[in-house]
């Protein structure tokens, strides 16, 4: 899937997360969270393995977290896909 | 099935839908409907499935409220939750028996292409509109997933051109419509939500008075809620010493070879041992029998 128009999902509250995201000639993903300290490594794969999931080569992917759980994380990020995408 | 409490939860919002099956309802409904704004049905539908997916809830049985069959939603609703097994579907302002028969067919055929067992999950009508009321009985017929009927007074009130009172003398009619139209196909009945969050007496006065009227259980829109509704529809200790003492009195006659048996003066007839039959089997739930 190619991310071809700016899309967001989710939210800033606790538990949530809010994804954007948006066309760009590479791969970029900017992650924060509010639990870095202890769960970024795993943020970062369930982000990672889910734009492989859908197939996602390239766009500018900002990852905003408030403690989501993994479950969360990839509803989100597929919301925010399926919304900015194309196949 | 114990249904006392059936708290709703909004499907789009995660802090509340991964902590649902610790807030003491018996059933937990994941809500794609109202209150899910129109923009964020999508968001929904995948978070539900995904919590269903990865964070099923273990304490307490699962039900999916759809949108309504007049919508776009409803059919996306069900292709993304149905092969995750939530336990009931429950689609809004089913008006008629065909209403339900429709989404039964499509349930079937996403069963199917999931290579899951077509008819385990089922059905539980939300019934919302004055033709709902009055089909009531052909929708609780209409199809064997069917596994109660559940009252939605807001929506009716809108329908029936009427103030939604705490007294609820406006939906007096439909509540026994509806109980008796569950009844009469062997199922249970559901009571909608008391809606001031802060009115407790109200809550207790609406439960009692739901309980009165023979419905299993009722809806809660707060998790305040749940504690004191659960203890509406639990029988009493004296309610499940005396349905002991019924079910010890028939042995009693049954051993001596009696045909009529009475307790406390009073003869004992089938009604009241069915009665106390099915107080002792909501304590075995209660004590943590079988959840299913």
């Amino acid at each position: 899937m190619e991310i071809r128009k700016n899309a967001a999902a989710g939210t800033l509250e606790s538990s949530d997360i809010f994804i954007c995201v948006e066309p760009y000639d590479q791969l970029s993903v900017q992650i924060q969270s509010v639990v870095q300290e202890q769960y970024m490594e795993a943020i970062h794969h369930t982000v990672f393995q889910v734009l492989e999931e859908f197939g996602v080569k390239s766009g500018k992917i900002r990852v905003n977290d408030r403690g989501a759980l993994d479950c969360v994380i990839r509803a989100r990020m597929e919301t925010a896909i399926r919304r900015g995408g194309s196949r | 099935m114990m249904r006392r409490t059936m708290l709703f939860l909004p499907g789009n919002a995660p802090n509340m839908l991964i902590n649902g099956d610790v807030l003491g309802a018996d059933s937990i409904i994941f809500d794609l409907e109202d209150a899910v704004a129109p923009d964020e049905k999508d968001a929904a539908r995948i978070l539900v499935r995904n919590t269903l997916k990865y964070q099923k809830p273990t304490a307490c049985e699962t039900i999916i409220r759809i949108n309504p069959l007049d919508t776009q939603e409803w059919r996306a609703d069900l292709e993304e939750v149905i092969p995750c097994r939530p336990d009931l579907i429950m689609p809004a302002k089913a008006g008629c028996g065909q209403d339900i028969k429709v989404v039964a067919d499509y349930m079937a055929q996403i069963e199917e292409q999931a290579g899951i067992q077509v008819g385990s999950t089922g059905i539980l009508p939300l019934v919302e509109t004055v033709l709902g009321v009055e089909k009531a009985f052909e929708i609780a017929s209409a199809h064997r997933r069917v596994a109660g009927l559940f009252l939605g007074g807001e929506d009716l009130t809108a329908d029936l051109h009427c103030k939604r009172t705490k007294e609820g003398q406006e939906i007096f009619y439909a509540r026994s419509r509806i109980v008796c139209a569950a009844r009469a196909c062997g199922l249970d009945a559901y009571d909608t939500p008391f809606t001031d969050v802060e009115d407790m007496q109200g809550l207790v006065k609406d439960s009692q008075l739901a309980r009165s009227l023979g419905f299993s259980g009722k809806a809660v829109i707060s998790p305040r809620h749940v504690e004191t509704v659960n203890a509406v529809f639990s029988p009493a200790p004296e309610e499940i010493q005396y349905a002991r003492d019924v079910v010890e009195a028939i042995e009693e006659g049954k051993r001596q070879g009696k045909g009529a048996v009475s307790l406390r003066g009073k003869m004992i007839d089938a009604p009241i041992v069915k009665r106390a039959m099915q107080i002792l089997d909501m304590e075995r739930q209660m004590m943590g029998g079988d959840f299913q």
